[in-house]
């Protein structure tokens, strides 16, 4: 097991730090693509999303889609960054047989959006605020299929032309662990916006992963780029093996090559990608088929009118508001579904209780059924009308994971599982108190020991107590009946 | 700012044009040429003026987000030298 929170790494020369920078291609989520009117969608047949744009036939041109923009400039503002009302796209020139137009359409000098911030949250309850250097609107490439023939690649286009957004970190994160918390906060970010689903196996979030290391105090080391990694644990694993490489190499007096590398998920090793050198000279222009982009900035104003409660500030209102413990707070807002789930259960009851019941009873649930809280084992309405019963004393807590246990099975809702399975707890004092006086009377022995002072004994009567009444029983009531009987 | 022969053939190269040997020092010169005419650009005095972006005054148009193209594969893979269930093929690429 590799330890993803270690900032250092102890050489045989002494410490060094781990630096690392992450590029994420986020796809923007639209209907249509960046710069044509064919769709986005995934799993598509071959080649059948694709307009005389994307195949990028002679004399056609690109048309922007205004919904990209939109997209790209409330992720920004998601980002607390600055929008640039002024952007300008450009080409970015390099062959490969999924990009048919020898050039990707980017943006360099000028992207459309600057600098911003991500506010990390560490499993030690710590957060680092990470720079974000730009985000900026991009075409994707086409999908190359390299194992559908021997001798031959298949290229499907579906994918070229959908809009990405390339979001840049600065050099800010120390560790493994740091880069997945920024990748998962990131992508808490982007679905609560709606501009991309983040989705990773699915490609639709891509991370290009550069790591350097140094003295720690000292000047930044060279960098290598780890391109494509495609899953948080692969990022963390894959900084891990390639800042140990750059380490040995150093510590035995060599000196790292700025190079792209690329992550083999089945070795857990970095290697070069040598023919890609020299498409590093990219020989960027501004696109003469596309004036700059503009737009005002009461239009950004009124987007950022639009923008969901995002995670951070819900978190604090989790915590502020409803007093729940951070740690409890990040679980529930980490995804916006469950989230609003909780919120459902919570709404006009004890805060912590639903906390408690969503994060425990009810995760478990989930997990082991679809996973997905938009089809929840149990509703919250359900859940909610569970916990009244907890809290108004129809049923005991043990009793409630029981009915929540059935409520899962049958779908019905707690209130008439209760009164099917004859589940409501007795408070009755004097039926508890008859229930009491036979246990006494049976465990004699038992109650002599406990008045010589055996206190512990008294966790055994209430237990009888309970079995005998199938749990039924209010424990509090039985607590109080047995302490008079016993003690008084 | 002048081109060496290096240079032409390394911007021959990443523009996947084929450049023959014998070619590429009357090149140089015939680029040179044209650096140097363009260069003459240095000599106005552009202090305090806006790069232009075009030459008509004009803003970018946006579309919406509709889907309004596609579903020809056919016709997208029509002129290709190969292909295969709506895909292209090409040559085997792999990193």
């Amino acid at each position: 097991m590799n330890d993803f929170a270690s900032r250092i790494i102890q050489g045989a020369t002494g410490d060094w730090e781990m630096v690392i920078g992450l590029e994420v291609h986020a796809q923007v989520i639209s209907n249509a693509k960046l710069f044509s009117g064919a769709a986005t969608a995934f799993g598509a047949e071959p080649n059948s999303q694709v307009s005389l744009v994307d195949a990028a036939m002679p004399g056609m041109l690109p048309v922007i889609n205004e919904k990209c923009v939109e997209q790209a400039v409330r992720t920004g503002l998601g980002l607390k960054a600055r929008i640039n009302t002024f952007s300008v796209f450009d080409r970015k020139n390099y062959f490969y047989p999924d990009l048919p137009q020898g050039y990707q359409i980017s943006q360099y000098l000028q992207p459309v959006v600057g600098e911003g911030i991500i506010t990390i949250d560490l499993p030690d309850g710590e957060s680092r605020e990470i720079g974000i250097t730009r985000l900026h609107l991009e075409q994707d490439a086409g999908k190359s299929l390299h194992d559908q023939d021997p001798n031959s690649t298949y290229i499907d286009l579906n994918r070229s032309g959908v809009a990405l957004m390339e979001i840049v970190s600065e050099p800010d994160m120390r560790s493994p662990e740091e880069a997945g918390a920024y990748l998962r906060k990131l992508r808490t970010i982007l679905r609560y916006l709606g501009t991309c689903d983040g989705n990773m196996e699915e490609g639709s979030m891509r991370a290009d992963v550069n790591v350097s290391v140094r003295r720690p105090g000292e000047e930044f080391g060279t960098r290598c780029e780890i391109k494509n990694v495609n899953s948080i644990r692969f990022v963390q694993q894959a900084i891990v093996y390639e800042a140990q490489r750059q380490v040995d190499i150093l510590e035995e007096g060599g000196s790292i090559d700025q190079e792209t590398r690329l992550f083999d998920a089945n070795t857990g090793v970095t290697r070069s990608m040598r023919s890609k050198e020299e498409a590093h000279d990219y020989r960027y222009f501004p696109d003469p088929d596309l004036l700059p982009l503009t737009f005002t900035q009461e239009w950004v104003d009124s987007l950022m009118d639009t923008l969901p409660e995002l995670p951070d500030a819900k978190k604090q209102r989790f915590i502020d508001d409803l007093g729940l413990p951070a740690y409890d707070a990040g679980v529930l807002v980490a995804e916006k579904e469950t989230a609003d789930f909780y919120e459902q259960v919570a709404e006009g009851r004890d805060a912590k209780i639903a906390a408690n019941w969503v994060m425990g009873e009810f995760f478990s649930a989930l997990n082991a059924s679809s996973g997905d809280i938009t089809q929840p084992p149990v509703s919250a309405g359900n859940l909610g009308g569970l916990i009244d019963l907890i809290t108004d004393g129809t049923i005991s807590g043990r009793i409630a994971k029981q009915v929540f246990e059935a409520m899962v099975e049958s779908g019905k809702d707690a209130g008439t599982i209760v009164e099917e399975k004859g589940l409501k707890q007795v408070s009755d004092t004097g039926a508890i108190e008859a229930q009491v006086d036979e246990i006494l009377a049976a465990n004699g022995d038992k109650v002599e020991e406990y008045r010589g002072g055996k206190d512990k004994l008294f966790g055994f009567f209430v237990g009888q107590v309970m079995k005998a009444t199938q749990g039924k029983a209010n424990p509090k009531v039985v607590n109080e009946i047995l302490r008079k009987k016993l003690d008084g | 700012m002048s081109l060496d022969k290096a240079t032409v053939a390394h911007v021959a190269k990443l523009a996947r044009i084929r450049v023959e040997e014998s070619d590429l020092e009357p090149m140089a010169a015939e680029l040179n040429n044209i650096m140097t005419w363009i260069e003459q650009l240095n000599e106005v005095d552009t202090d305090g003026v806006q790069p232009m972006t075009s030459v008509v005054e004009s803003v970018l148009r946006q579309r919406s987000d509709d889907i309004t193209d596609g579903g020809y594969a056919d016709k997208v893979t029509q002129n290709a030298p190969a292909s295969e269930a709506s895909y292209f093929v090409v040559p085997k690429v792999v990193e």
